[in-house]
């Protein structure tokens, strides 16, 4: 069952005191049929989306900083926010003195995975393209491939693996215990969790605001009880969409946080 | 065990959403510390508020990880 079975059968005439059951919503809302295809590929609106997002967020950095004056206009000035608070908030605080090389890097992941969750927010859209959890997992990968590539080229090979998996400071025996937890959190659950955090946050989030919205169309019914109800529960959809607002922005910035001070962590020396 | 197997059958609807209510306890109190703590060692050094503020998110975001999993896990054994 897809995203517009479930929307044509909840706009249907079920609601409360119709004699049929409440038609929650499962995970089935974030599968979608494709749109239209280019040769092999179908696209479906998440992958649409992705690249609309990105188009705008290309066409975004382009208008700021494509022909940058050293008075700043007003889409540059905007655009210089956004790298003052990527390098002053996350670069530097996380990687330290080596981390305005790596800006670059930050500001297209933080701004990318804003607009993708973003768009749960634009009307007519109203998907998190980051709940389809592709797109978490493929940022996680390249940001596990960026931060194992540091780990070696930085400490060797030997180097490399005291990095990931020897902390130093601790008593002797501690490593015999410390030493595996260690190496497979750092290689294997890093990414792991990485993806299940942004995805999980985006798929619940907009698992919530479908339950509450189904439910106030659902709850419309020729009775006091069932208008409250109703009510209610549309000024709960309202309210959790307001919350998601900022749960985009902050699970962004903490997606971004987490990869630099896995970078910075990599770019440790061994002491 | 027997007894728990015997009660679970009894039990009707979701054992998914029981599961992830007691998967939701642990990183709630977690989440409840970090935060609670946090504002707490900004109220004493305000000044340290900025580096305070990162180290609370990094702590609430891996603390949060678990109940995600933990919301997750239905979807994927169902």
């Amino acid at each position: 069952m897809s995203a517009d079975v479930v929307l044509a059968a909840s706009e249907g005439g079920c609601h409360l005191f119709s004699g049929c059951g409440f038609p929650a919503p499962g995970a089935e809302i974030f599968i979608f049929d494709p749109m239209f295809s280019i040769g092999p590929f179908e696209v479906t609106k998440p992958a649409l989306m992705a690249a609309v997002t990105a188009l705008i967020v290309i066409a975004f950095f382009w208008a700021a900083f494509s022909k940058a004056k050293l008075v700043p206009g007003r889409i540059q000035a905007l655009g210089e926010m956004g790298y003052l608070f990527v390098r002053d908030q996350i670069a530097r605080p996380m990687v330290g003195k080596e981390g305005d090389k790596y800006v670059p890097y930050f500001m297209t992941l933080f701004f990318f995975i804003w607009m993708l969750n973003f768009m749960a927010f634009v009307p007519l859209i109203q998907l998190p393209v980051t709940s389809r959890v592709a797109f978490p997992a493929l940022f996680a990968l390249v940001s596990w491939v960026i931060y194992m590539t540091l780990t070696f080229k930085r400490n060797g090979l030997v180097g490399g693996f005291r990095n990931l998996a020897v902390p130093s400071g601790l008593p002797g025996w501690v490593y015999i215990l410390l030493t595996p937890i260690e190496l497979l959190s750092n290689i294997i659950i890093r990414p792991f969790t990485l993806t299940i955090r942004l995805f999980a946050n985006m798929f619940a989030g907009h698992m919530l605001i479908a339950v509450f919205s189904i439910g106030a169309w659902y709850l419309v019914s020729p009775s006091i009880i069932g208008m409250a109800s109703a009510t209610a529960s549309f000024t709960m959809a309202i309210v959790m969409t307001a919350f998601e607002l900022i749960i985009q922005f902050l699970q962004a910035y903490i997606f971004t946080m987490l990869v630099a001070s896995y970078i910075g962590q990599a770019l440790e020396e061994a002491h | 065990m027997s007894a728990i197997l015997a009660a679970a059958d009894a039990v009707t609807g979701s054992l998914g959403a029981v599961g992830y209510g007691l998967a939701a306890i642990g990183p709630g109190i977690g989440v409840g510390l970090i935060f609670g703590n946090g504002v707490q060692a900004m109220a004493r050094q305000p000044e340290m508020t900025n580096v305070i503020r990162t180290n609370m998110f990094i702590g609430f975001a891996l603390t949060e990880a678990l109940a995600l999993l933990g919301f997750v896990v239905p979807f994927v054994f169902p």
